[in-house]
């Protein structure tokens, strides 16, 4: 679902050019409505700004728009109001920062994400997690703290698929190495 | 094809390096109940209730789960207002003393190895933990290890904390089964093979008492199947 709504908006408007074509966008078929809500690899859509894999970055990086990010990065990556990717064949020495975390990739460093984290089958994460909502495949790997921050407007964090009522007064969850 | 997928890792034959997907709760037969399509065995764990029963704190519990992340865990503990360190020890170990020459028990032996291990796994400040979950793991850990992490765990939780293990009781077993274990409920395990491994050594509860013996008090849980429940007290 939510993949639906961030794919409209990565869609061009009518008063703005097409975006330049970009190396996958001739292999990717435009989004759709019955496309899958969670693709095993998801490719950069259409107007998200993209890494490649072949990339190496040392530095920070500040995004005000979704990214794809599938190359080597070390330093920080900040996309605070947007979504990042981190595509399977990244490789991030990094803190991160974003509203939304996809990780596809292997990441050593500390995560925030301010909405959620989804950490696919077969990635790779080690470092401390903050987030409003973790959801964890198995097969993924990770090692580290967990921290479960509650929204300001209270709503229950997304954590589990059989959420059990937290008690009165319950802290967030976090513990650092 | 998912139960074809589950049922060699219920008999706990190595079915690769790829972790299994593993069922929801809602998916699995009720406990007692033996296998369910997918090969995943859920049990009743009193000593899993005891545990949660005895972890209550105020300010904000810490604990170690280390089974490995999983949705499962990380869900009821969070959901609990808990606060949570993952790590799959089991596969850190593999990854520790497997990867190079010798044997996996021989490798244990060697003192920096040991130490190189601590300072991966269990490198926590003093006191940290208000209680942890190390399942099985103690198992497949030969004696100079062994000391050492539970050495290193006395440390790292603090008093009046509590230790959630697992033992087999079979002692005549070559191999034992390794397990993920994942809360279905604050009473219900749910367990999924991660192949079979020959234990390091037998633990008869004089021995599980010996192991313990910094530790302020043991309780056995004992069950009809073939693992044996542990609470230790801090």
């Amino acid at each position: 679902m939510w993949n639906k709504r961030r794919e409209e908006e990565y869609s061009p408007k009518p008063s703005t050019p097409p975006p330049a074509p970009v190396e996958s966008s001739r292999e990717v078929p435009p989004p759709v409505a019955s496309a899958p809500v969670r693709p095993q690899a998801p490719e950069p859509p259409r107007g998200v700004a993209a890494i490649g894999k072949s990339v190496i970055i040392k530095g920070q990086i500040l995004s005000r728009e979704d990214l794809y990010l599938d190359g080597e990065m070390e330093g920080t990556v900040e996309v605070p109001e947007h979504r990042l990717t981190i595509g399977p064949h990244a490789k991030l020495q990094a803190g991160i920062r974003a509203r939304e975390v996809l990780v596809l990739g292997a990441v050593n460093g500390n995560v925030e994400a301010s909405e959620k984290i989804d950490i696919r089958k077969d990635a790779r994460l080690i470092g401390d997690i903050k987030t409003g909502g973790i959801i964890i495949e198995d097969g993924a790997y990770f090692k580290g703290s967990i921290d479960i921050v509650r929204g300001s407007d209270g709503k229950q964090p997304a954590v589990s698929a059989k959420p059990a009522p937290a008690p009165a007064g319950a802290a967030p969850a976090e513990q650092k190495r | 094809m998912f139960s074809d997928r589950w049922k060699p890792l219920a008999r706990g034959v190595a079915a690769g390096q790829r972790s299994p997907q593993f069922p929801s709760a809602r998916n699995v037969q009720a406990p007692g109940k033996g296998l369910d399509d997918r090969g995943a065995c859920a049990r009743n764990s009193n000593a899993l209730e005891q545990f949660f029963a005895y972890i209550q704190n105020d300010t904000g519990v810490r604990l170690l789960d280390l089974s490995g992340a999983s949705q499962a865990n990380i869900g009821f503990i969070t959901n609990l207002g808990y606060k949570l360190y993952s790590d799959d020890l089991l596969q850190t170990m593999e990854m520790a003393f497997g990867n190079s020459n010798g044997d996996f028990y021989e490798n244990q032996m060697l003192p920096e190895k040991v130490e190189e291990f601590l300072a991966q796994a269990l490198d926590f400040p003093e006191g940290h933990f208000d209680g942890a979950l190390l399942w099985d793991a103690l198992e497949f850990m030969a004696p100079p290890l062994l000391k050492a992490v539970v050495d290193r765990l006395f440390t790292i939780v603090k008093p009046r904390s509590y230790l959630l293990a697992i033992f087999h009781a079979d002692e005549k077993a070559e191999s034992i089964p390794a397990y993920y274990y994942r809360i279905a409920d604050a009473k219900t395990l749910l367990l999924a093979g991660r192949g079979s491994r020959k234990p390091a050594q037998f633990f008869n509860n004089r021995a599980v008492e010996k192991l313990f013996q910094p530790f302020e008090s043991v309780k056995f849980f004992l069950s009809r199947d073939a693992l044996r429940e542990v609470i230790v007290k801090r």
